[in-house]
């Protein structure tokens, strides 16, 4: 990870969510883990320096909108949500279980602060165009954010809204590619591996593709908060201005922040053990102790 | 006569004038689904999705968060069956206000064969949570079932047809949702259809009288949700009950009336009309009603056949 100097509280933001997430997919027996901890960086970043949000107000309607298109991680979205204040933390613990506003995939009639429901993939993309192309029929000041996995790249109908949104000029829309080299399964390994399976779109320019769809890109490192906000604000920047989408495709790790589950495919879901679980807490808690102490 | 298609680019256009929140996002069939009407007449609710479907229906979705109600023109069969998660992750999963409208609905597509056909959208459609069902049986009835779906604060699916009918109702109809409407009365058998093929078993029904059957007429505009104790109340005292549609026998209106007559002890025997489980081809309509069994002089006889054999059964 690289740490960009004075970015120490997003750090120490991302340590903590993502031990919640290791921590309550445990505690559910049931989850996602190495998507959630690929994206928590952009997320946290998103959340408590980007967007333009009120948790006091979830459905306020110049708010910044976030997409989660890769609905799979919901867990991750849910602790920044939490730790944002928009319904307890202790409230984590209902995730995935019945009666709870915490399903599995987000959903919007149910969690505060989610904007769109997600879950099959390649869907949040266009759902987001839409709102996108509502706030500029209707000259509202926000901008529409909306986060991708690489895997779900693979799905059809994302291609037809990369396609269309240029035609639209939806400078107020920003797609986040969380290129995490990985999916559930995924191919053969074969040359240009990474980790112990091929990238999803490891044959692919993907910034060229987008560029030549008519969006304007920026590619970063996922995990650089420097290099994270400095791309939200260019891309904030073109709002209103440029006549077409932003694309962030952003490097990532599957599995960042914990040794055991950083770049293996088989941590795409998982349940910690407890040992793993200790294991865990010392690489992203008690980390800073050991720091400090040193 | 004005086809269903060309009621409904009217409609939109005039609403359109009189409501910004109405939008209509084509994917580029708007000269087939006369979305065109609203292109040119109201141009600012106009919004070209291209040829993607299933983006024009996420993009809905997304104006529909944004205030929006927005309807979409396409065929039939493409929006339900090639956006189908689309519709049940984003529309009927979220109950957002998006409307279907459904063109080329049906057997009759102008002769574009079974690529183009949708002979399932009920059986899809009524299956899906939240969704209102709907399809009229002429101009007059897809006018004012347009009308009130505008206004409904949730999705709606609009079966329409291509090719204009014969009227059915007056211009003084008034469309009330769920609602079972009776065509037509008599004692010797009961009627179910829904949709344009209310306008042809109007005629099958006169076909029937010469032929000193009596046949009462009722006409389902709303396939769900449908007012089941109506509907039972017409059927309780018939000899037969038949449905005819202008769908598959698998799922659509005849499912739906015998699920509503299942669970009734003194139930009457009921039989199905429609398009057997298979697929058809490019014909002039003329030539499709009759080899699929739904022009008014085929479903006449089969009516007068199906109270033969019931007779019988009765007898034994």
């Amino acid at each position: 990870m690289t740490v960009t100097t004075g970015h120490e509280r997003l750090v120490d933001i991302a340590r903590g969510a993502r031990l919640h997430v290791v921590e309550t997919v445990a505690a559910s027996k049931a989850g996602h883990i190495g998507g959630p901890l690929s994206a928590m960086d952009l997320l946290v970043a998103l959340y408590f320096e980007q967007m333009r949000i009120d948790p006091s107000d979830p459905r306020r309607p110049d708010r910044d909108r976030f997409v989660l298109s890769k609905g799979h991680s919901a867990i991750a979205l849910y602790v920044v949500l939490a730790l944002r204040g928009y319904f307890p933390i202790e409230e984590l613990v209902t995730f995935d279980h019945g009666d709870s506003r915490l399903q599995g995939h987000p959903d919007m009639l149910l969690t505060p602060g989610v904007d769109v429901s997600t879950g099959s993939l390649g869907q949040g993309l266009s759902a987001a165009a839409g709102i996108a192309l509502g706030a500029q029929r209707l000259e509202r000041d926000f901008h529409t954010w909306v986060m991708l996995g690489d895997g779900e790249l693979e799905e059809g109908m994302v291609w037809e809204t990369v396609l269309s949104a240029p035609r639209f000029a939806l400078d107020n829309l920003t797609a986040i590619v969380d290129l995490n080299g990985l999916q559930q399964y995924g191919w053969p390994a074969s040359s240009g591996d990474r980790f112990d399976r091929s990238e999803p779109l490891g044959h692919v320019d993907l910034a060229a593709v987008f560029s030549g769809f008519g969006w304007e890109v920026r590619v970063i490192d996922g995990h650089d908060y420097g290099e994270i906000l400095a791309a939200y604000e260019w891309a904030e920047r073109r709002r209103g201005v440029a006549g077409t989408p932003s694309a962030i495709i952003a490097r990532t790790t599957k599995g960042q922040g914990i040794s055991f589950t950083a770049g293996t495919y088989k941590w795409h879901n998982g349940v910690a053990t407890d040992e793993q679980l200790a294991v865990a807490r010392a690489e992203l808690r008690d980390r800073d102790q050991a720091e400090a102490a040193r | 006569m004005r086809a269903q298609r060309e009621v409904w680019g009217q409609t939109l256009a005039n609403l359109a004038r009189e409501d910004e929140r109405v939008l209509v996002i084509d994917g580029d069939l708007a000269t087939s689904t006369r979305a065109d009407l609203v292109a040119d007449q109201a141009p600012g609710s106009f919004i070209q999705a291209g040829i993607a479907e299933q983006n024009m229906v996420g993009m809905a979705f997304g104006l529909t968060t944004m205030g929006y109600r927005p309807w979409l023109s396409s065929f039939s069969v493409f929006l339900t069956h090639r956006c189908l998660d689309q519709t049940r992750m984003l529309v009927s999963q979220t109950k957002a206000p998006v409307r279907f409208a459904a063109a080329y609905s049906g057997l009759l597509n102008g002769s574009s064969g079974k690529t183009h056909q949708d002979l399932t959208d009920i059986a899809i459609m009524r299956s899906m949570p939240h969704m209102t069902v709907l399809a009229p049986a002429d101009e007059v009835e897809a006018e004012a079932v347009i009308r009130w779906a505008a206004d409904h604060d949730g999705p709606v699916y609009v079966r329409l047809a291509r090719d204009a009918v014969p009227p059915v109702f007056e211009e003084s109809y008034a469309f009330r949702p769920g609602e079972p409407r009776l065509v037509n009365d008599g004692d010797d058998v009961t009627i179910i259809s829904t949709g344009v093929q209310t306008a042809r078993v109007r005629e099958s029904v006169r076909l029937l009288a010469e032929q000193g059957v009596s046949a009462r007429l009722v006409h389902l505009a709303t396939i769900k949700p449908v007012d089941e104790r109506a509907l039972i109340a017409f059927v309780a005292a018939a000899p037969l009950v038949v449905t005819v549609e202008e769908h598959s026998v698998i799922g659509g209106l005849g499912g739906l009336v015998s699920e509503i007559l299942a669970p009734l002890a003194d139930a009457p025997p009921l039989e199905r009309i429609g398009l057997a489980d298979g697929w058809s081809e490019s014909a002039p309509n003329g030539f499709l009603l009759d080899k699929y069994g739904l022009a008014p002089e085929k479903v006449a006889a089969k009516i007068v056949d199906l109270l033969g054999e019931h007779k019988t059964r009765t007898l034994q």
